[in-house]
């Protein structure tokens, strides 16, 4: 559990492309885990929105995107209404989303053929377009 | 009198810890002082505390010496219940108007027996108590007011509201009741002004996400400060607001509305995490079986003796420190339900609190810029007021002879705001050593 | 009643407000259309659907470089204001959706010359959004909407669940206070309803997540139905057929769980507001309710 810090490690490109993607400055943010507090589903995240954040500044690729914290995340934008610093963390976790979801492979998250008989047909259109949106590559 | 008409004498506005020290350094020093404050009494914020950090020490015996020194001191002159209306001139010969507040009694007869205040029927939530406590409409702000004599609130009183009562004019042994009383204006003519107004807090009912104070059970510092007073609204005893049972749970909160650019004030408020520290361990050693949660971000005790303090508390008294904000809080029954977080173990936590203290942030007083600009000096854009070099001279202004002194040029405690104010009144004497 | 209408427009008592629908209201979510087209008659305004509209996308997309995205929106917006001036609609994540995308075309001229240029349309950001609820508040007001009531839904413990999409971002919704809003209490007490205040009313259903880990969106739903039946809710309220899906059509997953839920019927606040109104109930989409609302209706009388 020990990580090794370099400058090129900190401002890796990893956390340039989040911070791309999602419009926000990582080191804005002072770990006051605000967000996690507030967040709905954080019950059932592996670990919170805020220390995703924390892995992704140090450059912690495999271990930030290993973990289900942004695929829980619904947008429902309680963290972001909340941040002190006024970081929008809705937009970091969709970043991680489509970071991963942009990548070669076209890993999709959820598969389509696995849901169980008359899942779909039971969805209103407005939760499989979003779900779709969120988790398909 | 000093050389062509340099007047040798000060005034200093505002009542509290530092300006009584200010004022207390010139007095001695031979210099007649001015002190104006716009409460009844002087004393300030100190008055409202139970006891103070690192030692524990009673904050009304180590105030009250000094309330009483600056109120029999033969150089100070106390103008209470009393505000600066205007000011013109320049060092050596500022002209002050100051507004005298109609207290509707003549404190020249007031003899301060205490019969109106024990008489006076109408009860109403006292400013003093934070709302939690109820006070009458005629009132000395404690029992060891300097100067002891009582002010009618008009807004609180029956017969200026209803021209109903009069039962303190009835009561007082001298017949110093007089309600046809109206503000009356005085000038002043001194050499030298030093600006000492003091603090605010921003109000609980600023917060959303914590019940935009309509929770009875979360309360900020200074009520918390009350509750603990053997003068306040329940004898010293920490009683819930809202049903005063005992509180078994208690969780405070710091940082509340500092450190937070986007939505409050971006600074750090500097003295709540001592408060804080004090207040838990306040509790515990009133409630030996409740449990104290405390709320933070950073430590920030940075003192003499203050990091020890910090430390006994954790130690002695097993006051649970959990790093993390608080998301919100909202009622559940009886319970007020915390939803925080503990970031060094990334984990989720909730708390049904019986009680919950906000460290709520500092602010300047409400009229701060008004008198700033009065006086010609500037302020920050929160309106703190302006050194004149943030590290060189940070008890001058722009404007030769004003001088700030204490809270009033930004949040600091009880020792820093002495030294501030010691150094103010330093300044002053140096000036009129100038002109001798 | 289509004479009737024409006559008083002529008149110029019907105000008509361009409206997008979205997908779901058309389908899934009939009832919430419907009802709310009904009684728009009866409160003097009409809802004219755009005469072309797509889906809204369902996301606001949060990836600042996802512009395709943007494009439905874009086009629902620049062809409404072809029509017309202000646009409203009744789904909370078409409200967001539409309004957000609103913003940022008002404010990023470079998206706003790509998307242009893209969608062949020419739209500056100039129309205004208006949720159904808003033109009943401002529009109306809800003294003029009490007067119309035939029947008020006395002694109906209503909970009103606000959910996200209404509330936030605060600077971009600008729809109420995003902590403690009260318009939705207002309304349902000016139908004569008991609102009930209950704290977890703006916390997310968990919306997509009945795609992505339904278990947890069952939990979202249970937390908030739980807490309003705990503060005395005979009923909930809402305004999204997102947030309807998640409480009132997984009650059942609920009842898998938590095996002593109680079940809570589950309203659009058309679907109240036609009751109010005196609309026949048989109108009024109930067979689209997953939870029965009928016998709890007729306990009270409102049928």
């Amino acid at each position: 559990m020990k990580i090794e810090l370099t400058r090129q490690k900190v401002h890796n490109e990893f956390a340039k492309k989040v911070e791309l993607i999602s419009g926000q400055n990582l080191f804005a943010c002072y770990q006051c885990g605000n967000c996690t507090a507030g967040c709905p589903v954080a019950f059932a995240m592996e670990i919170g929105p805020h220390e995703v954040i924390r892995y992704t500044l140090l450059g912690l690729e495999e271990e930030a995107l290993g973990v289900n914290t942004f695929w829980l995340c619904a947008s429902c934008l309680q963290c972001t209404s909340r941040c002190p610093k006024g970081i929008d963390i809705a937009r970091v976790m969709d970043a991680l989303r489509t970071v991963l979801l942009r990548k070669k492979e076209r890993k999709d998250h959820i598969q389509i053929p696995e849901f169980p008989e008359g899942f779909l047909e039971k969805l209103p259109q407005i939760a499989f377009i979003s779900g779709f949106r969120k988790f398909l590559s | 009198m000093g050389d062509n008409g340099f007047i040798k004498r000060a005034m200093v506005i505002g009542g509290g810890i530092a300006g009584i020290s200010a004022s207390i350094d010139l007095g001695n020093g031979g210099y007649e002082v001015i002190l104006v404050e716009k409460l009844p009494s002087i004393g300030g914020r100190m008055l409202q505390l139970s006891e103070t950090f690192p030692t524990l020490d009673c904050a009304q015996c180590t105030l009250t010496p000094k309330t009483v020194e600056t109120g029999q001191h033969s150089h100070i002159r106390l103008l209470t219940y009393s505000e600066v209306d205007s000011v013109e001139g320049k060092a050596g010969d500022f002209k002050v108007r100051i507004r005298r507040k109609a207290a509707y009694v003549d404190w020249e007869k007031c003899t301060g027996c205490g019969l109106c205040q024990q008489k006076c029927p109408s009860t109403n939530p006292s400013e003093f108590d934070r709302g939690m406590g109820l006070g009458k409409a005629i009132y000395t702000l404690s029992p060891q007011a300097v100067p002891n004599k009582p002010v009618i609130n008009p807004a609180h009183c029956r017969y200026f509201k209803e021209k109903k009562c009069r039962v303190c004019e009835k009561i007082c042994p001298v017949g110093a009741i007089d309600y046809e009383q109206k503000d009356r204006f005085v000038e002043e003519r001194v050499g030298a002004i030093i600006t000492a107004v003091g603090f605010d807090l921003i109000p609980k009912e600023s917060f959303g996400e914590y019940g935009y104070g309509e929770i009875p059970d979360v309360i900020d510092g200074l009520a918390f400060e009350r509750l603990n007073s053997a003068s306040g609204p329940t004898t010293g005893e920490i009683r819930r607001p809202s049903d005063g049972k005992i509180p078994k749970e208690v969780v405070f909160i710091q940082c509340t509305g500092s450190r937070d650019p986007e939505r409050y004030m971006p600074y750090c408020s500097r003295v709540c995490c001592m408060y804080t520290g004090k207040h838990a361990r306040l509790y515990k050693h009133k409630v030996h079986d409740g449990q104290a949660y405390i709320f933070y971000m950073d430590i920030r005790s940075t003192g003499k003796g203050y990091e020890e303090f910090i430390q006994q508390g954790m130690e002695e008294e097993g006051i649970l420190y959990l790093r993390g904000r608080v998301s919100r809080i909202f009622r559940d029954g009886e319970k007020i339900i915390v939803w925080g977080v503990d970031t060094l173990i990334g984990k989720k936590v909730e708390i049904p609190a019986d009680l919950v203290v906000l460290a709520t942030a500092i602010l300047p007083q409400k009229d701060s810029k008004d008198l700033a600009n009065k006086l010609g000096i500037e302020t920050d854009e929160y309106g703190f007021l302006t050194e004149a070099h943030r590290k060189l001279r940070p008890v001058e202004t722009n404007v030769e002879g004003v001088y700030i002194a204490g809270c009033a040029q930004g949040p600091k405690d009880i020792a820093d705001a002495v030294a501030h104010a010691n150094a103010a009144a330093s300044k002053v004497q140096g000036l009129f050593a100038k002109h001798s | 009643m289509r004479y009737a209408l024409c006559a008083m427009r002529f008149l110029g008592f019907i105000v008509d407000y361009l409206y997008f629908p979205g997908c779901t209201l058309y389908t899934k979510a009939k009832n919430f259309d419907q009802t709310a087209r009904d009684c728009s008659l009866l409160l003097g305004f009409e809802l004219k659907e755009l005469k072309n509209w797509t889906c809204c996308g369902a996301t606001f997309p949060l990836a600042t470089d996802n512009i395709m995205a943007l494009l439905p929106p874009s086009r629902i917006l620049a062809t409404a204001r072809e029509e017309g001036t202000a646009l409203t609609t009744l789904c909370a994540v078409c409200f967001n959706v539409i309004k957000r995308t609103n913003r940022l075309i008002q404010e990023d001229g470079e998206k706003r010359d790509k998307i242009n240029n893209f969608i062949e349309k020419n739209y500056q950001g100039d129309l205004q959004i208006l949720h159904y609820l808003e033109i009943l508040k401002k529009e109306i007001g809800f003294n003029r909407l009490k007067e119309k009531l035939k029947k008020p839904l006395v002694e109906l413990k209503a909970a009103a669940y606000y959910g996200c999409m209404l509330l936030r971002p605060f600077e971009e919704m600008e729809f109420d206070d995003k902590e403690k809003p009260t318009l939705f209490e207002e309304f349902l007490e000016t139908l004569g309803a008991k609102a009930i205040e209950y704290p977890y009313k703006i916390e997310c259903c968990g919306s997509f997540q009945s795609v992505g880990s339904p278990d947890v969106a069952t939990e979202c739903a249970y937390k908030i139905l739980s807490s309003a039946i705990k503060n005395g809710a005979e009923v909930m309220v809402s305004t999204c057929p997102m947030c309807t899906f998640n409480i009132d059509h997984k009650q059942s997953d609920i009842k898998q769980k938590y095996l002593d839920f109680k079940p809570i019927p589950v309203f659009y606040f058309t679907q109240l507001l036609g009751i109010a109104m005196g609309l026949d109930w048989q109108t009024l989409g109930f067979e689209q309710n997953a939870v029965d609302p009928l016998p709890l209706l007729k306990e009270k009388g409102l049928l």
